[in-house]
């Protein structure tokens, strides 16, 4: 399924960062949706600064503009002040994408698992990411910091308690 | 040391004393002379030296005597020097301390500093040579040549050099003077004319109007009378307010043919060019201008954010022109701020202003790329 990009994309002024300042705040929210569904539907869970700068998300080569570097952190800002994003360096060169909270995963987790009446049981971490059983899942394929972050969320509410095991983590669900 | 005599250490008529400064013992050329520290005293005839313990003991020596003299900087354990370098003693010369040195110099050893300040005031002395104006009473014994002593050496050169300093000064003033007797002179006519005009203005009938004329027309080429000048109506705000008027009158056409607002450069350069003569600084014209509304006129002053200043009519409405901004951009899609100048006719500078204010409106967005910059209706 292509990407749908919201008109904004396509107008010009999108890629200039306004002075007005209420102009500039529907601009940025604009911009920060824009990212989070982009890496949703890429299922990029991690950016680059540099490569960003030539993904087609910032760059628009249809009507020849781009977000300069600056407007580009602006927006990266935005993003982390909302909780969607996490540095991973103090140079502020690659970012994780949590177009979902951790919060949210760990409640998709736990639906699964009290859905299909696995309370109480353990699994490795692999299992639940990529395991045949979790196929159909939103939560299929999600990297395994972002896994163990939900996990932690989940731990933080009391639901599930993350064990250590010889080759790896696992995960009792209450 | 044998250069000194004894003195009382009173100081003759026409001698002033320059500096003073204790703590100074002397030295015979290299040698500590046989007088204990006392205080050195500078006037404009003698140098003169007298003993700290004993006021009785004082001595001095005429600054003509004086060849040259140099500092010497301060060592260790040595204090700073200042080194005279002295004529020979005249041979009608007076009794001093020392009946005759192998020595032609003396120096002043500053144990308590104040040798820098003491140079300077006796360096003064010695180029100013004011002993030489103002005789004493008392004889003073001169070097071997009465009057002008040798031009020769340092010495003489630095005196050569300050008489061409004195003739050049002496020239430039006699040039000024003829300036400023001219000037005296330009004050007198123009108080003269003043006169006569007024006295026309009070004794209308016993001029002819021809002469009358003509005679106004004088004044005119010389620049004074009927534009509003400061002569005739005074400096500051008197002068501001009539020119404000002025303004007032002239600027109601131009205004309108513009659409309601000028900037304030370009009406700068209209009046001057109406008036010809008698131009407007810059400074006269904005102080006009910021009376526009006190006194009630139907133009207004105004500046932008950006520190553009305009005059206005004050019948334009920036709600109106915002709005007809607007509509021109989403009526061509986008504007840069040149093609909208062009449309309304207005200078490039304006119409920027005019898309800023309805960005800040948030009636607009702009677009700042490559090709430069644009203004979109705000869709946001």
């Amino acid at each position: 399924m292509s990407f749908e990009w919201p008109w904004q994309y396509n107008f010009p002024p999108f890629f200039t960062l306004q002075p007005n300042v209420d102009t500039r705040q529907k601009q940025l929210a604009a911009w920060c949706s824009l990212v989070l569904s982009y890496c949703r539907h890429q299922k990029l869970y991690t950016l680059d600064v540099l490569e960003a700068q030539e993904s087609p998300v910032f760059n628009n080569k249809k009507i020849e503009r781009k977000l300069s570097v600056e407007a580009i952190q602006v927006v990266f800002e935005e993003l982390r002040k909302k909780g969607n994003l996490e540095w991973l360096d103090k140079n502020k060169s690659r970012c994780l994408i949590m177009w979902r909270r951790p919060e949210e995963w760990g409640k998709l987790i736990y639906q699964w698992v009290s859905k299909n009446g696995m309370v109480n049981s353990v699994f490795t971490l692999y299992e639940l990411a990529n395991g045949d059983d979790t196929e159909k899942e939103e939560f299929h394929g999600l990297e395994d910091w972002m896994l163990l972050r939900s996990l932690q969320a989940l731990q933080a509410e009391g639901k599930a308690e993350i064990i250590t095991m010889d080759d790896g983590k696992g995960v009792k669900f209450f | 040391m044998d250069r000194f005599v004894w003195t009382n250490g009173l100081l003759e008529m026409n001698e002033t004393l320059v500096i003073q400064q204790r703590g100074v013992r002397l030295y015979d050329g290299e040698e500590k002379a046989k007088l204990d520290v006392g205080v050195v005293l500078l006037s404009t005839h003698r140098l003169l030296w007298r003993d700290q313990k004993n006021h009785e003991c004082c001595i001095c020596i005429p600054l003509s005597q004086i060849i040259f003299f140099e500092e010497q900087a301060a060592g260790i354990g040595k204090s700073a020097k200042i080194v005279i370098h002295l004529h020979p003693a005249p041979e009608n010369k007076e009794p001093g301390p020392y009946q005759h040195s192998k020595y032609s110099f003396i120096e002043l050893s500053f144990k308590e500093h104040g040798q820098i300040e003491f140079y300077r005031r006796l360096t003064e002395e010695m180029t100013q040579k004011r002993w030489e104006n103002t005789p004493v009473s008392q004889p003073i014994p001169t070097g071997p040549k009465a009057g002008r002593t040798r031009a020769v050496g340092i010495v003489g050169i630095e005196r050569k050099l300050e008489e061409k300093r004195k003739e050049t000064d002496k020239n430039i003033s006699e040039a000024f003077e003829d300036l400023s007797k001219l000037m005296e002179k330009a004050k007198e006519m123009v108080e003269l004319s003043k006169s006569i005009a007024n006295k026309i203005k009070d004794k209308q009938g016993d001029i002819t109007e021809d002469e009358t004329i003509r005679f106004k027309s004088y004044l005119l080429s010389m620049g004074i009378a009927n534009p509003v000048t400061r002569e005739t109506h005074g400096s500051g705000t008197q002068y501001h307010i009539q020119l404000a008027k002025q303004l007032g009158d002239m600027l109601q056409a131009p205004l309108e043919e513009r659409g309601g607002m000028m900037a304030l450069t370009e009406v700068y350069c209209l009046v001057n060019r109406a008036r010809g003569m008698e131009l407007l600084s810059p400074d006269d014209l904005v102080n006009a201008c910021k009376m526009f509304e006190s006194l009630k006129l139907p133009l207004r002053l105004r500046v932008f954010d950006s520190g553009v200043m305009v005059v206005q009519l004050q019948s334009h409405s920036e709600e109106e022109m915002i709005a007809s901004a607007l509509d021109n951009v989403s009526d061509k899609g986008s504007l840069t701020a040149e093609e909208f100048a062009k449309l309304l006719g207005l200078s490039v500078l304006l119409a920027k202003e005019r898309l800023l204010l309805a960005e800040k409106m948030g009636h607009l967005c702009r677009d700042d790329s490559v090709e430069g910059l644009r203004f979109y209706p705000n869709l946001f």
